[in-house]
């Protein structure tokens, strides 16, 4: 399974939000390779899941990969909870 | 690497908008020789572009550039304010905490990401850094948070 986490930039936040994403989807036990980037390199790669904020989430629509959101990058009930819902059933 | 260090953070500090935040922010790594004078505009220039995503949490902004921007040093700063201000997040509105990441592309670059993750997971280190009034303050909820996790 391919994960993306992505921000504007591809430098800072969207590392952040790959460290929790890695944390949660290792306590759910799903395995997968997440990388992080900017939402330009994002819209052109191949992925599962793209995991991004609100904000970003509109400019990744049509997009082949689920696009999953998260609000708080630092709640890890709000990530895991968003990964449980979007991802378990695959 | 210098992470939330005294001369880095400044506390109950008033702005008028949210490009004076980012630049509060990105001042202090400038005094400090962490980041070029490009680099605080490029951060400026990244919310006026990219819009409020680096609102990441409730009340908490991480405005930050490219390395190639003009990072010395891996850093991060903190401005908190003495208003709440809103920087347009639909969701984490108003903010009141500022961390301004000077990225590297170095390995420092992970560290200090991962530092300042561990310190805004716990919502506990969150409210203490909001309701901190001295610096010496912020700096127990610093080491406090990197003995967590």
């Amino acid at each position: 399974m391919k994960v993306l986490t992505v921000c504007g930039l591809g430098q800072g936040t969207s590392l952040i939000l790959k460290m929790n994403v890695e944390q949660a989807l290792t306590d759910i036990g799903i395995r997968a390779d997440v990388e992080h980037m900017d939402v330009s390199t994002a819209s052109s790669m191949d992925a599962d899941y793209i995991i991004t904020s609100n904000e970003l989430a509109e400019s990744l629509q049509g997009h082949k990969a689920k696009i999953v959101i998260v609000n708080n990058y630092f709640d890890m009930d709000e990530i895991n909870e968003a990964i449980k819902e979007n991802m378990e059933a695959s | 690497m210098k992470f939330l260090e005294k001369t880095i953070i400044q506390l109950d500090v008033e702005v008028k908008s949210p490009e004076d935040a980012i630049m509060k922010a990105g001042q202090l790594l400038l005094k400090d020789g962490l980041v070029e004078p490009s680099y605080v505009e490029a951060m400026k220039q990244a919310y006026n572009k990219n819009g409020p995503y680096f609102v990441l949490a409730p009340q908490i902004a991480i405005p930050h550039a490219r390395p190639e921007d003009g990072v010395n040093e891996a850093a991060v700063s903190l401005v908190q304010l003495k208003e709440a201000i809103s920087f347009g997040h639909a969701i984490n509105d108003p903010v009141r905490l500022v961390f301004g990441l000077g990225a590297s592309s170095s390995a420092e670059h992970l560290t200090l990401l991962r530092k300042l993750t561990t310190l805004l997971n716990d919502p506990q280190n969150i409210e203490q850094l909001l309701q901190a009034t001295t610096i010496d303050e912020v700096q127990k909820t610093i080491r406090n948070g990197e003995m967590t996790r």
